[in-house]
């Protein structure tokens, strides 16, 4: 008798729960727009913050309220891009995909250390302590900034030098933020030369300093059919928009810092 | 009025609800990373914690103590709270949705959070709480410390971040380490109360 008394009792209490609760959610019931939740779910929910909201729901709140444009995603590509619009029943001109890429190539073999740095392991802590312990003050410093930046684990730190994989990078920009040397820039998908430089010292200077740093001979620039290469500041800059990736300027380069990707 | 106070400090510092009686550690070590995380957590914590001894305390002495049906207050009690944690999610994001938004996950968390189990049993085992206020109090004290020690330990988590930390130490290891030491001066409080 005493456990059936129990159980009533354990019953009544989960009952009047239960129908206290399903009362509650129907008179404070919240309408949410099936837009949103509809583009939340096509987004890719990585809340990296690349579309400049403060997440994956952000935006996907900012699209419903028409003040953001669907194709600011660089992580769902366009197949999230094309979702999104097909929700809205709108067309939009989606972005050229994009990928990171650093550029510096002077890992610990052609660098040298200017002195031994103990301390926090981070790139904008050692930047602080005379522009660094690495030979080169516009090179990477391999301490990984932009690893733990980037949310898709796109970035490696191999010899002193970050290198990211065009595979993995979505293209979200965060390491180009987290690098202290402004080292990180965002550049097409498609194949061209990239010069892996950004030493602005003169030649000299910079070849000291390291053995495959650009020295701004301007012997890319010339050999360049296309006119898509520019020494400025004792450095080469390609333009991708002209650049057909025929490879001269690679066989030119005398210091090899010039690759095709 | 004495009496609440020590009440109040107890929960704070010698009865400690992580730090003293190892309760809620799983959240404790999961959401201290950051201060704003930790913080909205413990709030969301406090509250639960003081609405559910406010709802367990008269179920407790009205309906299981008269049919003398004290064994099933741990189901009892666990029913009720997880009832209410989902009322409680309703009733902020319909009134106040800028709450909901910064509790995020933190508010269905704590339906199976083992703090609020206790502070609400032991609103029962304890000699000094005999009347309903001071189960509240006792709740509300025990919330704020548990707030005391996610704030204090999130502090030496941001500490711990830009350590030299050996490797074989790094990361949870290191703050299990550290959480005992803080959970150690805790144990300096006691007796004070």
């Amino acid at each position: 008798m005493n456990i059936l008394f129990a159980v009533i009792v354990v019953a009544a209490i989960g009952l009047v729960a239960g129908i206290g609760l399903s009362v509650a959610s129907v008179l404070m019931s919240v309408t949410v727009d099936k837009k949103t939740e509809q583009i939340q779910a096509a987004l890719p929910g990585a809340n990296c913050g690349a579309c400049g909201f403060s997440g994956c729901d952000g935006y996907a709140e900012a699209i419903c309220n028409g003040s953001a444009q669907p194709g600011l995603c660089t992580v769902g590509g366009e197949a999230t891009n094309v979702a999104i619009s097909n929700i809205l029943g709108i067309e939009i001109s989606t972005e050229e995909p994009k990928t990171a890429y650093v550029l510096c190539n002077g890992n610990c073999d052609r660098v040298f250390e200017k002195f031994e740095y103990v301390g926090l392991p981070s790139c904008s802590a050692v930047n602080m302590l005379y522009s660094g312990n690495s030979s080169c003050i516009y090179g990477c410093l391999g301490y990984g900034d932009c690893q733990n930046a980037c949310v898709f684990d796109a970035i490696s730190v191999c010899d002193q030098k970050a290198t990211v994989d065009p595979e993995l990078c979505k293209g979200c920009g965060g390491c180009v933020t987290a690098c202290p040397k402004n080292l990180i820039t965002l550049i097409p998908k498609k194949n061209h030369a990239i010069v892996l430089c950004s030493n602005k010292e003169k030649g000299g200077t910079a070849r000291k300093n390291c053995t495959v740093s650009c020295i701004g001979c301007k012997l890319c620039e010339k050999s360049c059919e296309f006119d898509a290469i520019s020494v400025s500041d004792n450095l080469a800059v390609v333009d991708p928009d002209k650049c057909t990736a025929c490879g001269v300027c690679v066989e030119k380069c005398p210091q090899n810092c010039i690759v095709i990707k | 009025m004495n009496e609440y106070i020590s009440i109040l400090l107890a929960g704070l510092l010698t009865e400690n609800m992580v730090l003293a009686k190892f309760l809620g550690i799983c959240s404790f070590l999961g959401v201290s990373k950051k201060i704003n995380t930790a913080f909205s957590m413990s709030v969301a914590v406090t509250l639960v914690m003081v609405i559910a001894s406010a709802v367990t305390y008269p179920v407790y002495s009205c309906l299981l103590v008269p049919y003398s049906l004290e064994y099933l207050q741990t189901v009892v009690f666990i029913l009720i709270i997880a009832a209410l944690v989902q009322l409680i999610e309703i009733v902020l994001r319909k009134f106040l949705p800028s709450v909901y938004k910064a509790f995020g996950i933190y508010l269905p968390l704590i339906t199976t959070n083992c703090a609020i189990l206790g502070i609400t049993i032991l609103n029962f085992t304890n000699q000094r709480i005999d009347c309903f206020a001071k189960a509240i109090v006792n709740a509300l004290g025990a919330g704020l410390g548990f707030m005391l020690a996610m704030l204090l330990f999130s502090g030496v988590r941001k500490k711990l971040e830009s350590c030299n930390i050996p490797k074989a130490l790094q990361g949870l290891p290191i703050t299990l380490i550290a959480a005992s030491i803080v959970s150690l001066s805790f144990m300096g409080f006691s007796g004070i109360v």
